[in-house]
């Protein structure tokens, strides 16, 4: 790989760019450096390279990319600004809209489907100047924590391909580590940005509800779903937000207050501020040893740094993730109604309409989803919806409320991502109960709004990536990346996974943190 | 709490769901079912009795769209992606019954 | 037209009324009757995966205007999602206010001076259109089914009533009654047979003097008033009919068959289906200000019972007669009551005023409504002042109608100069002192002689002198 940038480690832990960062390609494109079209091939040859071992694709949009980079490159040859991330490569995750482009949810019953529109993010994407790659696996309607779940086979973990990526978005943070794309946008309902960017090594951001548009995200839980960054620094974390963040018109959640600039706030620090360990989401039972070591020495990073650290403990917590598994299915099986051979996707023929229905969404949907339909429904049919969803929903109010005395105590939170690292492909498919506690560090911040971030901090004893999470009030992004920046350039190297692009390879992994 | 989700209740909510389900699945999914369900009961613990549900995080109110009409999709475009189409509507098999 | 001797029906009527905004309730498509199938569909309105919904401004307006119409308090709202799968419905979920609807706790004030109570008027969207193709066209024999999202999304305002409705003919009031509020409200153009407006109605019947209520029938596809109340009174009449027969009715959904004149069953309610309603995440809830409220208030203009109260004020203490109540009701129905209400304040006779708007004008209404109220005054001071027959003026304001212009040109234009009280009294006098013989005669009581007179005016006139002025000139002259 030739750069135009000089790779110097010194600059990158003073705070500049490393070279393979989205923001280095995207400074390099703007000055004339760097052409968007060599960007776009090297990666498109990565692609290539690796993808057939990992899988983090479901379609390489090699044509388009080629023909968008060429227009980004015109218009710098032209003196004009591309945007921020000119020349960017970008993943996108597969429930994301993209006109023209099979968008599927890794589902059989929308197989082949090509929305007549784009996302508001992917919009947002194309109007910052980057460049879309692909589409990546998931679990089917994002629903999992492995992307195994997914109907055209699983992602597999860059780190040890026997094993998963997390999920749901685990072809966008496998393909982020790979080096297969700088930047990916995944989605997180319950964890599936922050889990499976842990699992890989990757920065994973989950922003507040309400500030990236959810217009064009096919809905899984609507009131809890987010579109969210994923890379390979906090910094380029930082930058994407700042792109894909602001009001919306087109969805009726999204806030009118401009979110605040991340990318500013990166480098920070954190002198002064009051960070909360919280118990029940690092010491809770099935948290890992390494998981818990690893979140340990995170704190004490912080409190090195400048930062107040005290252990804070936040019972009702304990009740997150019972309560969204009644909020999130009830959510989901409504939304999935819509799946029924009608007017899009998947049909198989019956007698009536009705029975075409009932057949159509047999065939189409996997496992999974059913089972979650089937709770969903459950929760919300007569009889049970008091017990059942609007009780779910009083324990939300009771989340969101011990939060708010939580950050009258503390600026942001810190806590494990996941209680383990990454386990084995068919390890806990058979086990729904086992696979939903892989979010039980995640699930809360959903319910409450909030934002948090996923930063990879060091290793387990086989070698496998950790993440460590710090969880901010709503809109308080900007101290949020300011202390995962910390963290980051306080955390032991991660390797360099296993299978991976060659440049990053070459390029050492992660840049900043891998320089300590 | 209410009693763990039958076999027979699982079919029920398969039929509401429209999921066509086998004999096998149903024999899967209702004990997997009840022990998703067993542990999401634990929210019966707390105590709620004043507190109001939560069904959007943020307390949004009024958010409203001027009445001005914007161009649709083109029609060629909406029926291209459907499994069946004749005379510029979706063609579906016969409806018994009126909606419920 | 009510319950056979001896029984008691009991009467609620459900009116979906599609709202006159100019795009659907939660996208920017065109709301439109008419156009080519599947021409105003977007993501949003066909339920595409990744679509949002947002509420329409003018949406919420007209329903608070419907409400406030009605009497109702205006509350803050939430909409939720109504599950069940039909392929007219594009997200198989239908988004309408359940628990907490905008409008609660209303009446209707009907023209025979019964009050019907409003229980709610609620958002919701209307669905697409399913055409049955097949051998029969029938919807059990039917091979298969188009379906046309164009109306899906559209929207809706639910009008529920209380079961305060009695009979037949009660029920056609309220929705005759109904129809001119959404229309003097602006919130719909109420046309049935276009299905902007569509009315079920709930059906049971009990002995007098039972207080249970019994089971009830729900009645659809009445498209029109007259089916409104012939499959009410057949309803009743298959009720009592059953329960006289030593039988149970059977709580069912029912199909007004228009052609054979009665009602068949649809499909039998006994279970309850399972909506699974609960609040639409994708919208927020809508608490309209007081200020907007106030707003929207005083916006309205007069509704059809404070109209009708107007016209019949025209007619002093004691009111217009009964036989005058229908006329009333109509000038105000088809929107013409003011024409009625300006002639009466330039001095024209009120019952003048009525009679030509209630009958002639009305034959008309949609051009009526556009005649320029000051024209239509000078016309009937014209008839009034005798300067034109009643044959003549209601010839001219036929003309008046159709084409507009100045009252006093059209009757020129129709040979019905009018000769001034003056002119004619001088014919009058002539004639008489020509004929002094038949003048005798006729004082001494020979009261058909009058035509003797008139006839000979008439022709000195060349017919345009008007018989009651010149009998009035005869009577003048006689002293
Ligand atoms: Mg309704
Ligand atoms: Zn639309």
């Amino acid at each position: 790989m030739t750069v135009g940038l000089t790779p110097d480690r010194a600059e990158a832990s003073a705070g500049g760019a490393e070279p393979l960062s989205a923001r280095a390609l995207a400074d390099a494109v703007r000055r004339g450096e760097r052409r968007a079209s060599e960007v776009v091939e090297e990666h498109l040859a990565a692609i290539e390279a690796v993808d057939g071992e990992l899988g983090c694709f479901l379609t390489v949009t090699a044509d388009g990319a080629r023909r968008r980079a060429a227009e980004i490159d015109a218009e710098v040859a032209a003196g004009r600004d591309p945007g921020p991330l000119a020349g960017v490569p970008v993943a996108v995750k597969d429930n994301l809209c993209t006109t023209g482009v099979a968008t599927t949810c890794a589902s059989r019953i929308l197989e082949g489907w090509r929305p007549p529109y784009d996302a508001t993010v992917v919009a947002r994407l194309a109007e910052a100047g980057a460049v879309m790659v692909g589409k990546t696996n998931l679990d089917e309607f994002a629903m999992g924590s492995s992307t195994e779940n997914s109907a055209f086979g699983p992602t597999r973990n860059p780190h040890d391909p026997s094993r998963v990526p997390g999920g749901s978005s685990g072809g966008s943070a496998a393909a982020v580590a790979a080096g297969l794309a700088p930047l990916a946008l995944g989605s997180d309902t319950g964890g599936s940005i922050r889990q499976p960017a842990a699992l890989c090594g990757v920065v994973g951001m989950k922003p507040t509800y309400g500030t990236v548009s959810r217009y064009g995200l096919i809905a899984f839980a609507s009131s809890l779903d987010q579109v969210g960054p994923v890379a390979r620094s906090v910094a380029d974390a930082a930058a994407l937000f700042d792109v894909i963040a602001g009001h919306d018109p087109r969805d009726s959640t999204s806030l009118v207050d401009v979110p605040p600039a991340c990318g500013p706030a990166v480098g920070a620090g954190v002198q002064g501020l009051r960070v909360g360990l919280v118990t029940e989401l690092t010491d809770a039972q099935g948290v890992d040893a390494d998981v818990r070591s690893r979140v340990a020495e995170a704190a004490d990073a912080l409190a090195v740094a400048g930062a107040t650290v005290d252990s804070v403990s936040i019972p009702e917590l304990r009740f997150a993730l019972p309560a969204y598994y009644l909020l999130a299915p009830a959510e989901a099986s409504s939304n999935l109604s819509r799946y029924d051979g009608v007017r899009y996707g998947l049909r198989v023929d019956g007698d009536d309409v009705a029975d075409m229905n009932a057949r159509t969404r047999a065939a189409g949907f996997g496992p999974e989803v059913k089972r979650r339909i089937l709770l969903g429904t459950y929760a919300l049919s007569a009889g049970y919806y008091d017990a059942y969803y609007a009780q779910a929903q009083r324990v939300r109010t009771v989340i969101i409320q011990a939060f708010a005395r939580a950050y009258e105590r503390f600026d942001v939170l810190l806590a494990a991502t996941t209680p383990g690292t990454a386990f084995r492909l068919g390890e806990k498919i058979d086990d729904p109960l086992a696979m939903y506690l892989s979010d039980v560090c995640t699930i809360p911040t959903n319910l409450a709004g909030h934002p948090a971030i996923s930063v990879p901090f060091g290793t387990d004893s086989a070698g496998l990536p950790v993440g460590v999470q710090i969880l901010a009030p709503a809109l308080g992004e900007p101290v949020m990346v300011a202390a995962a920046a910390v963290l980051e350039r306080a955390a032991p190297s991660t390797p360099v996974p296993r299978v991976a692009a060659p440049t990053l390879a070459t390029a050492g992994m992660p840049a900043v943190g891998g320089a300590r | 709490m209410p009693a763990r989700i039958t076999r027979e209740e699982t079919a029920h909510v398969a039929r509401l769901a429209r999921l066509d389900l086998t004999d096998d699945e149903l024999d899967r999914y209702a004990p997997q079912l009840a022990g998703v369900l067993d542990h999401a009961a634990q929210v019966a613990a707390v105590d709620t009795a004043a507190t109001p549900p939560t069904a959007h995080p943020f307390p949004l109110r009024n958010v409203l769209r001027a009445d001005v009409p914007v161009p649709s999709l083109d029609r060629q475009v909406v029926l291209a992606e459907a499994p069946a189409v004749e005379d510029g509507r979706f063609r579906v098999p016969r409806i018994i019954g009126e909606a419920p | 037209m009510s319950a056979p001797a001896g029984w008691e029906a009991v009467i609620g009527l459900e009116v979906h009324c599609e709202l006159r905004t100019a795009t659907k309730l939660f996208c920017g498509c065109r709301n439109e009757f008419g156009a080519e199938p599947n021409t105003h569909v977007c993501p949003v309105c066909l339920g595409l995966p990744g679509s949002l919904p947002v509420l329409s401004t003018a949406a919420v307006e007209l329903a608070m205007r419907i409400g406030l119409a009605l009497h109702c308090e205006v509350r803050p709202s939430v909409f939720h999602r109504k599950n069940y799968f039909y392929p007219d419905m594009p997200k198989d979920y239908q988004v309408s206010q359940y628990d907490e609807p905008i409008n609660v706790a209303g009446y209707l004030d009907l023209p025979d001076g019964s009050r019907v109570g409003v229980e709610r008027a609620h958002i919701e969207e209307d669905t697409g259109k399913t055409s049955h193709v097949g051998d029969t066209g029938r919807i059990h024999g039917a091979g298969y089914a188009l379906v046309d999202y164009n109306r899906a999304g559209v929207p809706l305002v639910e009008i529920v009533s209380e079961p305060g409705i009695t009979s037949a003919t009660q029920a056609r009031l309220y929705a005759s009654e109904l129809r001119a509020i959404l229309v003097a409200s602006g919130a719909s153009d109420g046309r049935m047979e276009e299905g902007s407006m569509r009315v079920d109605a709930n059906v049971s019947v009990r002995r007098v003097g039972d207080l249970e209520l019994g089971t009830r029938c729900e009645v659809k596809n009445l498209n029109s008033l007259r089916s409104l109340s012939r499959a009410v009174d057949h309803e009743i009449g298959r009720q009592v009919a059953i329960v006289e027969g030593g039988g149970r009715v059977e709580q069912q959904t029912r199909h007004w068959d228009e052609d054979r004149g009665c009602t068949v069953t649809l499909r039998s309610k006994e279970e309850a289906y399972d909506y699974r309603y609960f609040p639409e995440p994708d919208l927020v809830p809508l608490a309209p200000d007081a200020a907007w409220v106030e707003d929207v208030r005083s916006s309205l203009g007069p509704m059809p019972a404070d109209r009708r109260r107007a016209v019949v004020a025209l007619f002093g203490a004691g009111g217009a007669s009964d036989a005058r109540a229908d006329q009333v009701a109509t000038v105000v129905e088809l929107g013409l009551d003011h024409l009625v209400v300006a002639a009466a304040g330039a001095g024209i006779e009120p019952a003048l005023a009525l009679a030509r708007t209630a009958n002639e004008a009305a034959a008309d209404a949609a051009a009526a409504r556009e005649v320029d109220p000051a024209a239509y005054t000078a016309l009937l001071q014209m008839e009034q002042r005798q300067e034109l027959s009643a044959t003549q003026a209601k010839a001219v304001l036929a003309e008046l109608v159709t084409g507009g212009g100045a009252p006093v040109e059209i009757a020129r234009r129709m040979g019905f100069e009018a000769l001034a009280a003056g002119s004619l009294a001088e014919v009058v006098a002539a004639v008489v002192a020509e004929h002094p013989g038949e003048w005798e005669r006729f004082c001494g009581g020979e009261a058909k002689l009058a035509g003797f007179f008139t006839g000979h005016v008439m022709r000195r006139t060349e017919g345009k002198a008007n018989g009651k002025a010149v009998a009035a000139e005869l009577a003048k002259l006689q002293g």
